[in-house]
């Protein structure tokens, strides 16, 4: 059977070049990076031009990146950190209400151990009104955590707006890059950035390994104590593979980005105008323009988006929904509700996030197997009427004997 | 996640439609997470001799819907009132925990329909 992946936005493949890359230390190169001998020289060297790579990549210096595990990590660290050593200066921090739980769960955490947080909305396009960010600033601000792009959406913030908001009111400014890093150019000195978290298993590096952005004078507090890596900003004994692996990904990203920009615009382009000509009552959720070049987040009304899903992977193609039937917690997507789409519309949508192995076979295929499918679930759906080609009349009472 | 069964349903769904001038309908909708769906019945002395679904919802809403089709077609009313969700997501060989929910849409789809029906003919 085909394997078609549009799912990169939860996570990619290992880039073959970085696989090689990474190899020799998972096997012979095990020193220890602390250590002064042969075998712990050659590590501490490779992590050195792994930094490096990554600094070029966001146009920072090597001392302005650290390591982590992950980029759930990397925010913990960014926005903890940040707050507490500046807990002397305020106690408020503004976010906005669609960032990943990795953000949305760590200031909702500190909402309740002393902090002030706004929870900034969005628009139906996903979009920010920067007078309500403006507006939502106090004396007592001392950080804004904003994302870079959003993964459900693709949706792109005014970053560099936001940086120089920021800067005027000598606030700390961090960015979740995680949908952003390797997907679009990313200046961090241009953009007036002060922390940015990114994570590799985004860029065609494996799981485990991130790194955060420290911009030279902004202090934070460790969030893993203990030896004196990483600058005492991070304990614990380097993941070499992974931060080898990561500095390749960078490298690649840096090397292709704008060819790769043009691939999956092109791609996601070709998929999004072809499913919205084919099939009816297909809505995109996010802003048409503002967004990374490889998401595309449409809703299927009447159809619900598991049940799609399903029938996808049936075919062999791998994709994602905000439907609450999907969330486990039975809530709809925590980002489509706050742009106001409807129940139904959040129920039924579906996100393509396509990367650099994908290709116009891959999109006409779908192109191809996804029309009937939706056809197939409106036609076994009460909420649609084949009669009119809509929305079908019904009343319903609510099911007792739930258990929730 | 899904087993083979609830794949089997879910794929090659039994009974989808509606049935025309049916002599009992139940329209549940789930609380939980918004999904609907629509049961009807045609029945005879006391029996139910046809019965159609359509429903909105995952693939567990689906397999359950089919599955309880499946389970009360040619039984007595009396039978089909003893129907729970149990008895529909055993019958499928077993749920998902998040997922036992869906298998209440289908019970009370059931059980609704066969209500009104009662409610029809006792006028
Ligand atoms: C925007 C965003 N932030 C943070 C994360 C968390 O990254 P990780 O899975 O590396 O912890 C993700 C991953 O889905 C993400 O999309
Ligand atoms: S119908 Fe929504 S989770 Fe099953």
């Amino acid at each position: 059977m085909k394997r078609i992946y549009f799912d990169n936005n939860a996570t990619t493949p290992i880039h073959p070049e970085v696989f090689d890359a990474m190899l020799p230390y998972l096997k012979d190169e095990f020193g220890n990076p602390s250590s002064i001998h042969w075998a712990g020289r050659n590590t501490r060297k490779v992590i050195d031009e792994a930094r490096e790579k990554v600094a070029r990549l966001l146009n920072c210096d090597v001392g302005e990146i650290i390591f982590t595990s992950c980029g759930s990590e990397g925010d913990n660290l960014a926005i903890k950190g940040l707050v507490e050593s500046k807990r002397d200066k305020g106690n408020h921090i503004i976010t906005t209400k669609v960032e990943h739980p990795a953000v949305l769960t760590t200031c909702k955490y500190l909402a309740k151990t002393g902090f002030d947080v706004t929870f900034l909305d969005v628009d139906n396009q996903g979009m920010l009104d920067l007078d309500q960010l403006k507006k939502a600033i106090t004396p007592k601000t001392i950080l804004i955590t904003i994302m870079f792009a959003n993964n459900e959406t693709g949706v792109i913030f005014p970053i560099e707006e936001i940086g120089r908001i920021a800067k005027e009111h000598n606030i700390t400014f961090h960015t979740d890059a995680v949908q952003g890093v390797g997907k679009v150019p990313i200046d961090v000195k241009k953009l007036n950035i002060d922390l940015l978290t990114l994570s590799g298993h985004k860029l065609y590096a494996p799981k485990g390994v991130g790194a955060i952005y420290v911009k030279r004078g902004v202090r934070l507090v460790p969030l893993i104590h203990g030896g004196h890596q990483e600058r005492n900003r991070r304990g614990g004994t380097e993941n070499t593979a992974g931060i080898v692996a990561l500095g390749k990904a960078c490298e690649i990203a840096h090397r292709d980005m704008e060819q790769e920009i043009k691939h999956l615009t092109a791609l996601r382009d070709r998929l999004e105008k072809g499913l919205m000509g084919k099939i009816p009552h297909a809505r995109l959720n996010g802003h048409p323009k503002n967004r990374i070049p490889n998401t595309a987040n449409i809703s299927f009304e009447f159809a619900e988006g598991e049940s799609i899903l399903l029938n996808l992977d049936m075919k062999g193609i791998a994709a994602s929904s905000g439907s609450a039937c999907t969330s486990g917690t039975l809530e709809p997507s925590h980002v489509l509700v706050a742009m106001g789409v409807s129940m139904e519309a959040s129920h039924s949508s579906v996100r393509f996030s396509l990367g650099r192995g994908n290709t116009v076979e891959d999109v006409d295929y779908v192109l191809e197997v996804l029309p009937p499918i939706v056809e197939k679930m409106r036609s076994m759906s009460p909420l649609y009427s084949a009669a009119t080609g809509g929305a079908a009349n019904i009343s319903f009472t609510e099911s007792g004997s739930c258990s929730h | 996640m899904y087993s083979e069964k609830v794949m089997d349903h879910f794929s090659n769904p039994r009974n989808v439609g509606e049935i025309e001038n049916p002599d009992g309908v139940g329209t549940v909708g789930n609380p939980a997470c918004g999904d609907i769906m629509k049961l009807s019945i045609k029945i005879e002395g006391d029996v139910i001799k046809d019965v159609k679904f359509k429903t909105f919802g995952c693939g567990a809403a689906i397999a359950t819907s089919s599955m309880v089709t499946e389970l009360v077609k040619g039984k007595h009313l009396d039978e089909a009132e003893e129907i729970s969700n149990n008895t529909v997501a055993d019958a499928l060989g077993g749920l998902p925990p998040v997922k036992m929910h869906c298998s209440n849409l289908a019970a009370d789809a059931l059980h609704a329909a066969i209500e009104d029906y009662k409610k029809k003919h006792t006028k």
